[in-house]
C-alpha cells in the first residue's frame, strides 16, 4: 500500500498535513504527536518581523467549530529561523513555511530570507481575514494574487503553495490567477469571516469583532470550493477546512485535493492529523487501494 | 508522544452552591498536578469542540482522583452538560496543563491566599500543600453560599467578604484584609481580573511578592495556537513580542511582570 504523494515536485510520505495556526511549528504537539508520521507540518505563520497579534478575546466557540482573531502574532523571521526550522529539522517529515504579511514588500523579505534555510514549501497566507491593512484585498482581488505570485516566485528557491481565502465569489478565478502567476500549488480554504455576539455581557464575542470560522460545520463548503478549484486548475491542490476524520480527508482527496491538512481538529484532539493518517490507511485496506493517488479527483 | 487526550471516569457529582458544582475524576494526571494546574475538559458533545480550562480544586495522589469545582456558565454550554454528569459516566480530559503557584516562594512568610469567585476553588489545594508561616485565606463571594468554607477552615484562618455583605465583610477579599487588618510577605491569588487588578495594586504598595492565575478563553490549551496571551512587561523569549501564553506560561505569573 502506497500513501505517497508528490507535491510540486515534493515527495510526503503520505498526504496529511496541519494546517497553519493551528499546530504553532510543531514542538508543543510532539507531546502528544509523532511528527515523523506526518507527511508535512505547515507552521503557524512568520513575518518579516515580530507581530503582537490582536488583543483577547482571540477565539470564541461556535456551533460545529470555532472563530479566531489571533491577528498572526509571530515572532519574526530571524527568530524562528534561528528557533523553529532546526526544531523541525530533526524530524523525518516535510518543513512547509506559512509566510504572512501586511504588503508585497513584506512578503518578499520574509521569501528571500528563506532562500538558503532547509525548508521543502512555503504556503503564501493571503487570505487572513484578521489583520487591518486593507491588505485582504490581495486574496479577493485576481490581479493582485497574479501579480503577488509572480514577484514571490521571482525570488522563491522553494515551491511555493498560495493559500486561498474562501470569502470571494468566485474561487475559480482566484485559483487560476495563482496558476497564471507561476505557483506551484494552491491550498484551500482559509476560515470564513463570521461573527459572534455575546448576548450576556452585550459585546462581540472576539475583541476583533470578526474572526474567521472553522471546524466541522466548514468542511461541505471546502470540499465545494477545492472541487471547483479541481476543475478549474492543473496545480495540485492541498484542501483543508473542518477535517477531523480520515472520512473528511478521504472526501477532499476526491474531491481533487492531492494532500489535506488537519486544523481545528488538532484542538479537540492532539493526535486529530495522526488518526486521520492511520483512517486513510485503514480506508484503503477496506476498499484495496493501492495507492492513495488512486483517490485523488476520484469524484467528477 | 507521552501524552494524549484520555477517557476519565467521573466518581462523584455534587451541587455545591447556586450554578456552582463539585466533580471527583479518577486519572492518572492526579499523579503529577500541583496546585494552581489546570485540565482541559472536553464534552463528549460533538458540536462543541474546545476544551474547557477549568483549575484543580483537590489533588488525591494516592486515590489517583482530582477534584474541580467549577460554574455553569449559561444554558446549552459544556459545562452545563458537565454538571450533568454522574458517577461512572465517561470524561475527556487532558492535562494537567500549566505551571501552578510557585509553593516554594513561601517558607517561613506570612501568606494571603486569595480567591473570588470562581476563583476560589484552586486555593484550596494550594491551601493544603502550602508551607508558610501564616496562611490567611481570604474568599470572596457573591453571597451567603461560602462553598469550600469547612475545608479551607480546616487547612488555615478563613476570612470572607461577600459582594451583598450576608456573610463576612461586605466587599472584596481587600476590603476583608483592611477590616480585620491582615499582613501578609507574598500573596497568591485567583479571581476574575478586576479583583487581580486591584491585588496587583495592592501587592506594589505595600511591596509584596504577589503570584496571580489568569484565565482566557483557550482553543488548544497546549501553547501552540496563541489564543489565551496576556500582556507582558517585558519582551517574552519564546513569542518575541510583549505576550506571554496564559496556558502554558501560566496561568500563574508574578504579579509584576504582567500588564492587566
Amino acid at each position: 500500500m502506497d500513501m505517497r504523494v508528490k507535491i510540486a515536485g515534493v515527495e510526503w510520505k503520505n498526504p496529511v498535513t496541519v494546517a497553519s495556526g493551528t499546530f504553532g511549528s510543531g514542538e508543543e504537539f510532539s507531546e502528544f504527536v509523532d511528527l515523523n508520521r506526518l507527511g508535512a507540518v505547515t507552521t503557524k505563520g512568520v513575518a518579516n518581523v515580530p507581530w503582537p497579534g490582536n488583543p483577547t478575546p482571540r477565539v470564541a466557540e461556535v456551533y460545529g467549530g470555532m472563530m479566531n482573531a489571533i491577528g498572526l502574532q509571530n515572532p519574526g523571521i530571524e527568530l524562528f529561523c534561528k528557533r523553529d526550522i532546526p526544531y523541525l529539522q530533526q524530524f523525518d517529515t516535510k518543513i512547509i513555511v506559512n509566510v504572512c504579511g501586511h504588503a508585497p514588500e513584506e512578503y518578499l523579505a520574509v521569501v528571500e530570507r528563506l532562500q538558503e534555510e532547509p525548508v521543502d514549501m512555503l504556503e503564501i497566507n493571503i487570505s487572513c481575514p484578521n489583520v487591518n491593512a486593507g491588505f485582504l484585498a490581495f486574496g479577493q482581488d485576481a490581479r493582485h494574487v497574479e501579480e503577488l505570485t509572480g514577484q514571490i516566485k521571482r525570488i522563491a528557491e522553494q515551491p511555493v503553495i498560495m493559500k486561498l481565502t474562501p470569502n470571494v465569489t468566485d474561487i475559480t478565478e482566484i485559483a487560476k490567477a495563482a496558476e497564471a502567476g507561476g505557483a506551484d500549488a494552491i491550498s484551500l480554504i482559509n476560515t470564513l469571516t463570521g461573527m459572534k455576539i455575546d448576548i450576556h455581557r452585550r459585546t462581540f464575542a472576539l475583541a476583533n469583532k470578526t474572526g474567521g470560522v472553522s471546524g466541522p460545520a466548514v468542511h461541505p463548503i471546502a470540499v465545494r470550493m477545492v472541487y471547483q478549484a479541481a476543475q478549474a486548475v492543473q496545480i495540485p491542490i492541498i484542501g483543508m477546512g473542518g477535517i477531523a476524520t480520515a472520512e473528511d480527508a478521504i472526501e477532499m482527496l476526491l474531491a481533487g485535493a492531492s494532500a489535506v491538512s488537519v486544523g481545528t481538529a488538532n484542538f479537540h484532539n492532539p493526535t486529530a492529523a495522526l488518526d486521520v493518517v492511520d483512517g486513510i490507511a485503514e480506508y484503503m485496506r477496506q476498499y484495496g487501494v493501492k495507492d492513495v493517488r488512486e483517490l485523488i479527483g476520484g469524484v467528477r | 508522544m507521552t501524552r494524549k487526550k484520555e477517557q476519565v471516569r467521573v466518581l462523584s457529582q455534587e451541587q455545591l452552591a447556586a450554578g456552582i458544582f463539585s466533580m471527583w475524576i479518577a486519572t492518572e494526571a492526579a499523579g503529577e498536578a500541583r496546585p494552581g494546574q489546570f485540565i482541559s475538559m472536553y464534552t463528549n458533545d460533538g458540536t462543541k469542540l474546545l476544551p474547557r480550562p477549568i483549575s484543580i480544586c483537590e489533588i488525591d495522589r494516592e486515590a489517583g482522583a482530582l477534584r474541580v469545582v467549577y460554574r455553569v456558565t449559561g444554558r446549552n454550554t459544556g459545562t452545563e452538560q458537565f454538571s450533568q454528569m454522574k458517577a461512572g459516566d465517561a470524561l475527556p480530559i487532558v492535562g494537567p496543563l500549566g505551571n501552578g503557584f510557585p509553593l516554594e516562594r513561601a517558607a517561613g512568610k506570612r501568606a494571603f491566599l486569595m480567591g473570588g469567585g470562581i476563583g476560589v476553588p484552586p486555593i484550596l489545594e494550594l491551601a493544603k500543600e502550602l508551607d508558610c508561616g501564616k496562611k490567611q485565606i481570604i474568599a470572596g463571594y457573591r453571597d451567603s453560599q461560602t462553598f469550600l468554607r469547612e475545608e479551607f477552615e480546616e487547612n488555615g484562618e478563613l476570612y470572607i467578604s461577600t459582594e451583598d455583605g450576608s456573610a463576612g465583610v461586605k466587599g472584596n477579599v481587600l476590603d476583608a484584609v483592611r477590616e480585620y487588618g491582615l499582613e501578609a510577605d507574598i500573596i497568591y491569588a485567583c479571581g476574575p481580573t478586576p479583583m487581580l487588578r486591584a491585588i496587583k495594586a495592592y501587592a506594589q504598595e505595600h511591596d509584596i511578592e504577589c503570584y496571580i492565575s489568569l484565565e482566557e478563553r483557550m482553543a488548544c490549551g497546549i501553547g501552540a495556537c496563541l489564543g489565551c496571551v496576556c500582556q507582558t512587561k517585558e519582551k517574552d523569549a519564546h513569542s518575541n513580542v510583549n505576550n506571554k501564553r496564559i496556558c502554558k506560561d501560566g496561568p500563574v505569573f508574578l504579579a509584576t511582570e504582567v500588564e492587566i
